[in-house]
């Protein structure tokens, strides 16, 4: 079948000054009527460039240096601007990865859809209306008619990616590129979206370029899949024929990250346990002066869990589920409102705020972003040592330590000089766990440790985890979202739902004969679920 | 109903700020030396100690500091303002002579440095970092940094002494007996100086906040749908940046009402414009308590309507804010 879009040896320049000089370098793709084409990478694989070279909306100082962008045989590339707007929206719909940002605050859903028509044709008011509603209702929002009165902030995140899938498909466009459309959903939202998407484009014959990071995502929606690294295309091929067979190192590399949904052998802990969480519950109250204008948030409610001596305990949920609410009680960064954190002896639930400041050395965080947990005016090796000079160690000995740590999570000890912006994501994450680990903890409180990184980088800081846990004797709270990664590293697992934990066991058990339903939703929706990576990832935890 | 909800919440929240500000002044004036009646006594040339004592309980100013706030707070509940000794009739009265100059000066000066300022910082954010941008910028910075006082002498000397184009000062043409439009005529020809020059400080800020806010938003993704729609650039500009980007500025026009208030006391005794500005200069002079305490009183409550309108406005434009 002939392409309805085909690049051919694209190459867009960066302006001078950037870490590399071309932002896509010889990029050749075919995407086809009635198929979805993934295009997956890292981040800075310039996947995302390439979306924006095909709407022709680069960024301010980068632009196309050679080749041609054909759809439907005409060159974009050689279009103007006036002429591009013509073909943004009507001939080429797009979905971002923001459901939350991507649409205005300010104007009603129903509005914004239809500027897509107000924009585009010449329909009267009240058609447009109609038109809306049955975009409306084709992706399956709940209340098509007051979806359309209202704002953004009143939808929840599926509803609004809902809305912006109806957006994109106003005008029935030829072409339709989601970028990242599901990594900033839950799972469940995940799923469903996915086959929404699919659905669409089945009864619609839409052609599908569809950005991932995730190959649990491409496992589950592409027909053909390319890989980009570093703005080349070093794979191409069918869907199956990439997943299960990858000739490309750099692509069997990312197929070896991709932790498997099965967990591995268990390993053996001791049944002494050194944290107690009984009973553990947070109100969050909003005020208000008239009664009804009072909301109360039950974001834990009465969680007992027990975390072994040496082990690692998963709590898994959606978001919103308080599993970030139940870590941050467990370190005391949030008072419970009710019941005991027992430390080996210690209550920590029932420490003053002074007392607690003594016992933080015993149990440490480590947090989601990188990006944002590291004070930018510090350099790397202060902010490990703070914690051992604020506990009464002398400078020198704490930044001796520090660089002993720099090395053991694998940094170059002399980048204790440096400041967190000349990291990467990987390497930010890697100071975190040594400013965690300068305290020598008894337990380690880890929030979504990986969530933010590449899949590669992702694996790295996993192994290196698993490492330490095996050669400082380590326990662990892992909290995390993703099942994945949790069947990877967890001995045990609890999940969580509207604050409650509704079901805990080992891993095994848990992802074998899961008992609530919930769970059994939760690993029903792991994107790729029936896909078995097939280079053996037991790589991930080789180190151990 | 959400809406209004927000109004009676923020309208409860301002009647102590109401009140802290009069108690507050009150306590502050008692410890200047000197009253009303020292004053008085002071104009007319001195007199005998019974005649001053007798004044002072006339004026009700020989009981204790308490009894006299009592009393003060009572009156004002009654909305009752009080008697100036020094002009003779009701401060209620007094105050109500001078408001509408003030009122005129402020809103006009207001609109102007609203509009232009949006207008410049919406051009700017345009041609960021290009020469209209730098020039912009730069004349904001000017027009910041001068006092308004010379601003006003400048314009006088230009316009109203060299050019002759504009009246130096005055409200409107004593004595020329205009009515209707052509009295509104008058008016506005009179007000354009001192406008002008009450409003350019106040435009630097609204500009430079207009331009900050402008890019922030342009930066956003919803921004970059908005494109992807196929809008042009102008669309993009008015359907989607530009109500995010008055937010910010909205906020600002209740924060500046008050520093406004005290920008039109120079401006108004630049121009010889018989306003608010100029009454509350005279008063502290004359320690006319009454009609200083008046005057504030008037004040505080005009910064509280102009901030209860602005939250009003900030709930139309933003249907994120709940009552």
């Amino acid at each position: 079948m002939r392409a309805v879009l085909s690049i051919r040896n694209l190459t867009v320049a960066l302006p001078a000054g950037a870490d590399r000089p071309h932002a896509l370098e010889d990029v050749s793709l075919d995407l086809k009527a009635d198929e979805i084409l993934c295009v997956v990478g890292e981040s800075g694989s310039g996947k995302s460039m390439t979306a924006g070279a095909i709407l022709g909306l680069l960024p301010e100082g980068v632009s196309a240096q050679s080749g041609e962008i054909l759809l439907e045989g005409e060159d974009l590339l050689r279009f103007s601007d006036a002429d591009m707007r013509m073909i943004r929206g009507a001939r080429i719909g797009m979905i971002f990865q923001e459901p939350m940002t991507a649409l205005n605050p300010l104007r009603t859903i129903g509005d914004q859809i239809a500027e897509m028509f107000r924009t585009h044709t010449d329909l009267g008011s009240s058609e447009i209306m109609k038109r809306v509603l049955d975009l409306l209702r084709d992706v399956h929002i709940p209340d098509p008619e007051s979806a359309r009165r209202a704002y953004p902030h009143e939808l929840s995140g599926g509803q609004r990616q809902r809305a912006m899938i109806a957006m994109a498909l106003a005008l029935e466009p030829r072409v339709l590129i989601a970028d990242e459309p599901t990594t900033a959903l839950d799972v469940t939202t995940q799923a469903q979206i996915l086959k929404l998407i699919r659905e669409l484009q089945q009864r619609k014959g839409t052609a599908v370029l569809f950005i991932t990071h995730d190959f649990g995502v491409v496992a589950e929606i592409a027909d053909r899949v390319a890989v980009m690294q570093s703005g080349r295309v070093v794979e191409e091929g069918r869907a199956d024929e990439i997943l299960n067979r990858p000739q490309h190192p750099y692509t069997k590399a990312l197929i070896a990250a991709v932790p498997p949904l099965v967990p591995p052998a268990p390993q053996v802990v001791a049944s002494e346990p050194i944290l107690r969480i009984e009973h553990v519950s947070k109100t969050y109250r909003k005020g208000g002066l008239l009664a009804r204008n009072r909301r109360v948030t039950h974001a834990v409610q009465d969680a007992n869990l027990v975390l072994p001596r040496g082990g690692t305990l998963g709590i898994v949920g959606e978001s919103g589920s308080g599993k970030s609410t139940l870590a941050r009680c467990i370190v005391r960064l949030l008072d419970p409102d009710t019941g005991s954190i027992r430390l080996g002896d210690t209550d920590l639930a029932s420490l003053s705020r002074k007392e607690m400041r003594s016992e933080t050395r015993r149990i440490q965080m480590v947090f989601q972003d990188p990006f944002a947990s590291l004070n930018p005016r510090r350099r790397a090796g202060e902010l490990v040592a703070q914690g051992p000079i604020i506990h009464g160690e002398a400078p020198s000995k704490a930044y001796a330590k520090a660089k002993e740590l720099f090395a053991l999570v694998g940094l170059d000890p002399s980048a204790t000089e440096r400041y967190p912006h000349e990291f990467s994501g990987g390497q930010r994450q890697r100071i975190g766990l040594a400013r965690a680990l300068a305290l020598e903890p008894e337990v380690l409180v880890a929030d979504e440790p990986v969530s933010a990184l590449d899949v590669s980088v992702q694996a790295q800081v996993l192994r290196l985890l698993a490492d330490l846990r095996s050669r400082l004797g380590l326990s662990m709270v892992f909290i995390t979202h993703d099942l994945r990664v949790a069947a990877q590293i967890c001995d045990r697992i609890a999940v969580m739902k509207s604050g409650g934990v509704v079901e805990e066991g080992t891993t095994a058990e848990v992802f074998a004969a899961p008992r609530h339903p919930y769970t059994q939703a939760l690993l029903a929706s792991v994107p790729g679920r029936d896909w078995m990576p097939p280079v053996q990832a037991d790589a991930l935890l080789a180190a151990s | 109903m959400r809406v209004l909800l927000l109004a009676l919440r923020r309208l409860a929240a301002s009647l102590p700020t109401l009140l802290i500000v009069l108690i507050g002044l009150f306590l502050l004036l008692q410890l200047a030396p000197g009253d009303t009646v020292d004053a008085l006594v002071a104009q007319i040339g001195g007199g005998d100690p019974r005649m001053i004592e007798e004044l002072r309980r006339y004026y009700g100013l020989d009981v204790s500091v308490a009894v006299q706030l009592g009393r003060y707070v009572w009156r004002l509940l009654q909305l009752d303002l009080g008697f100036s000794a020094i002009y003779g009739k009701p401060v209620a009265d007094v105050i109500l002579e001078r408001l509408p100059t003030t009122l005129l000066l402020m809103g006009s000066a207001l609109s102007f440095a609203f509009a232009a300022g949006m207008a410049l910082g919406v051009l700017a954010a345009q041609r960021v970092n290009r020469w209209p941008d730098t020039l912009i910028s730069t004349l904001g910075l000017i027009f910041y940094a001068t006092p308004s006082f010379w601003f006003g002498l400048m314009g006088i000397v230009i316009f109203a002494v060299n050019l002759g184009w504009l009246p130096a000062g005055g409200i409107e043409e004593i004595g020329a007996g205009y009515t209707g439009f052509r009295r509104f005529l008058d008016i506005a020809w009179h007000l354009l100086l001192p406008t002008l020059t009450l409003a350019l400080i106040f435009l630097a800020t609204y500009l430079r906040i207009m331009r900050a806010s402008m890019l922030e938003v342009m930066n956003l993704e919803f921004v970059r749908t908005a494109r992807a729609k196929g809008l042009s650039p102008g669309r993009v500009i008015s359907a989607h940046v530009l109500r995010n980007a008055l937010l910010p500025m909205v906020t600002l026009i209740g924060l500046q009402a008050g520093t406004m208030l005290g920008g039109s006391v120079v401006v108004e005794s630049v121009f010889a414009l018989p306003g608010l500005g100029r009454l509350a200069y005279e008063s502290v002079v004359q320690r006319d308590l009454n009609t200083l305490l008046g005057i504030v009183f008037v004040s505080a409550l005009l910064v509280i309507v102009v901030n209860f309108l602005v939250d009003l406005l900030y709930a139309r434009l933003d249907p994120r804010i709940v009552g």
